[in-house]
């Protein structure tokens, strides 16, 4: 494999995307939100359980390619049991390190949030692809709306 | 190669069938260009093709020496722009063997050509409780434009479905025709299955009641010979940048007696005969339906197209197309976990597919990656990507400049794909 395709793909990527984690239903889940890439046709649901103010269960569902899969995978696992206003910082910096402009600051692990973001630094190759990067970023999308309580499904293409 | 024969039977090759793809390629200026450091492999053809330097420099020279206004100018340059303007009507005009030249309206492409007939025919004649016809697998610009027109007038649109092969069911048309049918709008070649529609049939059928077709020809003039005349189809609206011409122009064309009966789609400029505050009045066809500046560089490159299509030749295309669908045909089949979507016997070169377990967004970046480039995506028809129950799919659309040694590139780009992936 060419140099820059792993950056992209990378193992761990592969692996979630191979065997999604909390890829099930949360029945007694409180807040459900979907979110849809109508241009590639991806969509995810997002299920989430919170109980005082921390996340004490979420899930997702849908189909997607493999970043979409392995970025909502990574999102579940990296949110559980983090509290609401820590789950908006990873939120905001997922999206910087996705369509941020400054590249030191990245690979510096730098500020405002970026060194939490801990494994799902690996996503940093998909800036390198902008026609890629909402397809990393929908499962996020769907969560926030999860977190601040919004019912209507969130779509790729109303957030630019 | 029998299959073919009927869409492809337009009577005898007048030039000696040599088709040389190299002597193709060369005058493809943009087949020499790299891409992620390989050699460009071009199998987008159905969103767009490559434009040949005889359509660049006409496009050119109409820039560097030509450049004016069409219509009404006294001085030279008018007068060359337009006979240029009028010299690539009366090109197109011959190409899909129109009987007039004024049958031939210029417009910015497939979409606005349908739009044109939905707002000034389909006003005109839908009214509500009507019913229009199209197939299950038409692009969304055969599709919206009608469903506008029904919410604007209270008329209803009817789906003609498809088999598993991607084949038109004629028998569940014939059903569909009624006394309410104001209009059958349908693709003669289908942009993600391939699908070569039976317009003989479909439009026999229609005429039978007297129900005018409209036939998007988008993906059908590039590739075979098409004759409206024989076909006897009402409309017939193309793109020229599918057709090696450049963007933004397009042709609808209309029978002379159904255009003269239109009202205007656009007012403006250029489709008048004489205006007053009280009254205008149109000018004729098609004159009445290119309001404002058209793009005159476009018609001119798309002339230019046209002559460079009928000297390679359409039937040498066609054939040159139909061995290499079945080349790609063959060896995609033998991919695994692959399933072509659509296998219609009458086909287009066009490939869609899906593998198994592997998103088609993923695959379209690993091939680009390669220098292979191909669409993935609901390719504008999100209700067939529902029929075949599929999210996306890749497709593949070939062109008269793709070869052999292009299908082998992505036969090895899909395994490198499973490779990757693993």
């Amino acid at each position: 494999m060419t140099t820059d395709l792993r950056d992209l793909y990378q193992q761990v990527i592969l692996d979630h995307q191979r065997s999604p984690r909390n890829f099930r239903v949360i029945p007694q889940a409180d807040r459900i939100t979907k979110g849809h890439n109508p241009l590639c046709g991806d969509q995810v649901t997002i299920y989430l359980k919170l109980e005082a103010g921390k996340v004490a269960d979420v899930s997702f569902q849908g189909v997607g390619c493999a970043i979409s899969v392995s970025s909502a995978s990574m999102m579940t696992e990296r949110i559980k049991g983090k509290s609401v206003d820590e789950v908006r910082l990873l939120f905001r910096s997922f999206h910087k390190l996705l369509t941020g402009t400054d590249r030191r600051l990245v690979s510096a692990g730098g500020t405002d949030g970026l060194d939490l973001l801990g494994k799902l630094e690996v996503f940093a190759g998909v800036r390198e692809y902008p026609i890629r990067v909402k397809c990393a970023t929908l499962p996020w999308h769907a969560l926030h709306a999860a977190i601040e309580g919004s019912e209507a499904t969130v779509s790729t293409e109303l957030h630019e | 190669m029998s299959a073919t024969a009927s869409f492809l039977d337009h009577g005898s090759c007048q030039r000696p069938a040599v088709f040389d793809v190299d002597a193709v390629r060369v005058q493809f200026p943009i087949l020499r260009k790299t891409v992620h450091g390989r050699p460009l492999v071009y199998l987008d053809n159905a969103a767009t093709s490559q434009k040949p330097q005889a359509v660049i420099d006409a496009i050119l020279r109409f820039y560097t020496s030509d450049c004016s206004n069409i219509h009404r100018g006294v001085h030279l340059l008018a007068e060359r722009a337009t006979a240029d303007y009028e010299s690539a009507r009366a090109k197109v005009q011959r190409f899909i063997g129109a009987r007039h030249a004024h049958e031939v309206v210029f417009v910015r492409g497939t979409t606005e050509a349908i739009n044109l007939v939905a707002q000034s025919f389909g006003r005109q004649r839908v009214q509500a409780g009507d019913e229009i016809l199209v197939s299950a697998m038409e692009h969304h610009s055969n599709i919206i434009p009608w469903q506008m027109l029904c919410r604007a007038q209270g008329s209803i649109l009817r789906v003609v479905p498809v088999d598993d092969a991607g084949e038109l069911m004629l028998g569940e048309y014939e059903r569909l025709l009624s006394p309410k049918t104001r209009l059958v709008a349908v693709t003669h070649a289908s942009n993600v299955l391939g699908t070569v529609a039976p317009l003989a049939e479909i439009i026999a059928m229609a005429h039978r009641r007297n129900v005018p077709v409209l036939v998007d020809g988008a993906q059908a003039v590039p590739h075979f010979p098409v004759d409206v005349e024989r076909l006897d189809c009402d409309f017939y609206a193309f793109s020229g940048h599918k057709l090696y011409g450049p963007t933004g122009i397009g042709v609808l064309y209309g029978k002379a007696e159904l255009l003269d009966s239109m009202p205007p789609y656009q007012g403006g400029g250029g489709m008048i005969r004489s205006v007053a505050f009280e009254e205008t009045v149109y000018d004729r066809p098609p004159q009445r339906f290119e309001a404002g500046t058209p793009d005159i560089a476009g018609a001119i490159g798309l002339g230019a197209a046209v002559d460079f299509v009928d000297q390679v030749g359409l039937d040498l295309i066609a054939a040159h197309e139909q061995s290499l669908l079945s080349y790609a045909t063959q060896s995609l089949s033998a991919v695994p976990g692959i399933r072509l979507i659509g296998t219609a016997g009458q086909k287009v070169a066009i490939l869609s597919f899906v593998l198994d377990g592997v998103h088609p967004h993923d695959v379209g970046t690993i091939l680009d990656h390669q220098g292979i480039a191909t669409r993935t995506g609901h390719h504008c028809a999100q209700p067939l990507m529902e029929r075949f129950q599929v999210p996306a799919t890749t497709r593949a659309s070939l062109a008269l400049y793709n070869t052999r040694e292009e299908i082998d590139a992505l036969i090895q780009g899909l395994h490198k794909v499973s490779e990757v992936l693993r």
